[in-house]
């Protein structure tokens, strides 16, 4: 099913026409409205008319989070407030969130988007959709909102916490369709569990998954946990909110909206542009966005792209999972980590529960990394070699995987910290 | 003749032992007999109490890891030699003992031992073949 098979299913070199007329009104509007990009492109003799190819697109300066940050709040808008009319900001763990406004062009294109998404996933008018995204400044909640709408789809906005009544809910409005990060809906599996509701108990088929990365290993156990079909999507607040990409039902990588969005993947140490199919940073450059366009913006977000044709028959290429962020990863004793590896390692592992947590630390000048799982089969307890033995399978697993030696720490279940938006995996204390 | 035991998973933190007992408490629940064996990160707690399954149920809605099984409770004389002449009779059987533990009761001048073996039928017959007093489970729970 598309939601727009027209765009969705463009001959490439048509798309290719496209990205060129909307990059180079791109470039004019941000050259003309916003000094940041003019000293940018001028810095490196770029102006709007001397943009002829897609190849030029290489010769403009990287965005990066901390340009929009120095421009905290508005500097890299585009259009003046009065033409703004809606605000989102990013999580903003570390400073100054990152602050992005919409035009009303902006926010229909963004229906638009999430709309594709969520047909492509399966998603229809019949569906009865559970928010469990957290509603505010994250676009999460509000992106997937207005799409699901849009199709027609009946909305249930319960945000995100409250598990056990998410859940009654979820009983009692015979919600099909299920919104959320990977590790909230696997919090919400283990709690259904607790209050005795089955999956025959539930209408649930579907899933939209976002906002943080997961495992393959990951849908597998909530496809499981579920009974339903676990489809993941992509995007961030500062490239439009969710709805840059997302899985078809052949769930084999995310299509990028490629008539909105360009997508490059380069090397996140030199910056160096990578061929297709090959591993790096994702950087993307918004071609139609009015408030707040992005030129060249550097993800951090780790993946590939592939312009392979797909069995759904769209024609735009697709980037695999998010394999880890450039800045979620870790280096411990000079081997990079991403949690994402332990993820794949730990899920599925008999007699643990599927949630985990990693600490760093340094004794002396030594990085130790310690990861903590939690014993949930009891049956282990008649012999302590059992427990000793579980904890010698994880320690290998997770040497094989990382080439690192990793302390693994059986723990009471439900101590590790749960999350209703996006988990915490990592703890670093060696600062 | 076999008695229940409940084994939890216990993380080496303070508190942990006391909001077990707690629960069991709470659920007025007695203790008869326990043991922990412990490593540096985490201890099983291993428990004879007066109503198993509800020991087992309580304890896993509070999230614990727990399990359940069979063991025997035997008593012997309280004199050198009396815990060497059971475990000598199950070692003749061949019957390997997977760990064990003494605990008080509140009667005689008997000694009372928690054993955990793989074959538990196969050992009461054993024991009670060579004169070893084994404690039926209403005995045990009621201690």
């Amino acid at each position: 099913m598309f939601w727009a098979k027209e765009q969705e299913c463009i001959q490439r070199d048509d798309l290719k026409n496209l990205q060129l007329l909307r990059l180079k009104e791109t470039i004019t509007r941000v050259y003309n409205h916003v000094p940041f990009y003019k000293k940018r492109l001028d810095s490196v003799g770029l102006s709007p008319e001397k943009i002829s190819s897609l190849e030029d697109l290489k010769e403009i300066p990287f965005t990066t989070k901390d340009d929009i940050r120095e421009h905290y709040p508005y500097g890299l808008f585009a259009e003046p407030m009065k033409k703004i009319v809606r605000i989102h900001a990013s999580s903003g763990t570390t400073g100054k969130p990152t602050v992005v406004g919409y035009t009303k062009n902006d926010l229909n294109t963004w229906s638009e988007l999430v709309a594709r998404v969520i047909v492509a996933a399966g998603g229809n008018e019949n569906d009865i959709a559970q928010v469990a995204f957290g509603y505010g400044l994250f676009t999460g909640a509000f992106g997937l909102h207005y799409g699901l709408e849009k199709i027609g789809a009946t909305v249930v906005p319960t945000s995100s916490g409250n598990t056990e009544k998410q859940i009654m809910l979820m009983k009692d409005f015979e919600t099909t369709l299920l919104v959320s990060t990977p590790s909230y809906a696997l919090y919400m599996a283990e709690v259904a569990q607790e209050m005795g509701i089955k999956k025959c108990d539930l209408k649930l088929r579907l899933g939209l998954f976002g906002a943080e990365g997961s495992t393959e290993e990951m849908r597998n156990e909530l496809e499981q946990r579920w009974g339903i079909i676990a489809t993941e999507n992509y995007g961030m607040s500062e490239l439009i909110g969710p709805g840059v990409s997302g899985e078809c039902m052949v769930k084999n990588g995310m299509h990028i909206a490629e008539d909105h969005f360009i997508p490059e993947i380069i090397d996140p140490e030199t910056g160096k542009v990578l061929d297709w199919g090959e591993k790096g940073e994702l950087v993307i450059t918004t071609i139609t966005k009015e408030g707040f366009p992005l030129l060249r913006y550097r993800t951090k977000d780790i993946t590939w792209l592939n312009n392979d044709p797909c069995n759904c028959g769209r024609t735009l290429a697709r980037m695999a999972k998010v394999q880890g962020r450039s800045d979620d990863m870790l280096i411990i004793k000079g081997v990079n980590v991403f949690p994402s590896q332990i993820e794949s390692v730990l899920i599925g592992t008999e007699h643990i529960g599927p949630h985990y947590q990693m600490i760093v630390r340094k004794k002396g000048y030594v990085d130790t990394l310690e990861v903590l799982v939690e014993l949930t089969d009891g049956r282990m307890l008649e012999k302590f070699s059992e427990l000793e033995n579980l904890e010698r399978t994880i320690k290998h697993k997770l040497y094989t995987v990382l080439g690192l030696d990793a302390k693994v720490k059986l723990v009471e279940p439900k101590t590790i910290q749960r999350s209703t938006g996006k988990a915490r995996r990592v703890i670093d204390l060696r600062n | 003749m076999l008695v229940k035991q409940i084994s939890v998973f216990l993380e080496n933190k303070s508190g942990r032992l006391a909001e077990v007992t707690g629960i069991l408490g709470d659920n007025n629940i007695d203790i008869s007999a326990l043991s922990i064996a412990d490593t540096t990160d985490f201890g099983i707690l291993r428990l004879i109490v007066n109503k198993p399954e509800d020991a087992e149920r309580v304890l896993k809605d509070n999230g614990f890891t727990v399990s359940c099984t069979n063991v025997i409770a035997i008593a012997v004389v309280d004199k050198p030699g009396g815990l060497s002449a059971a475990l000598k009779a199950l070692d003749k059987a061949a019957i390997g003992i997977e760990y064990m533990y003494a605990f008080v009761g509140k009667t005689t001048n008997e000694a009372l031992v928690i054993l955990r073996v793989e074959e538990p039928d196969k050992a009461i017959t054993e024991l009670n073949k060579n004169d070893i007093r084994v404690l039926t489970a209403e005995t045990v729970y009621g201690l």
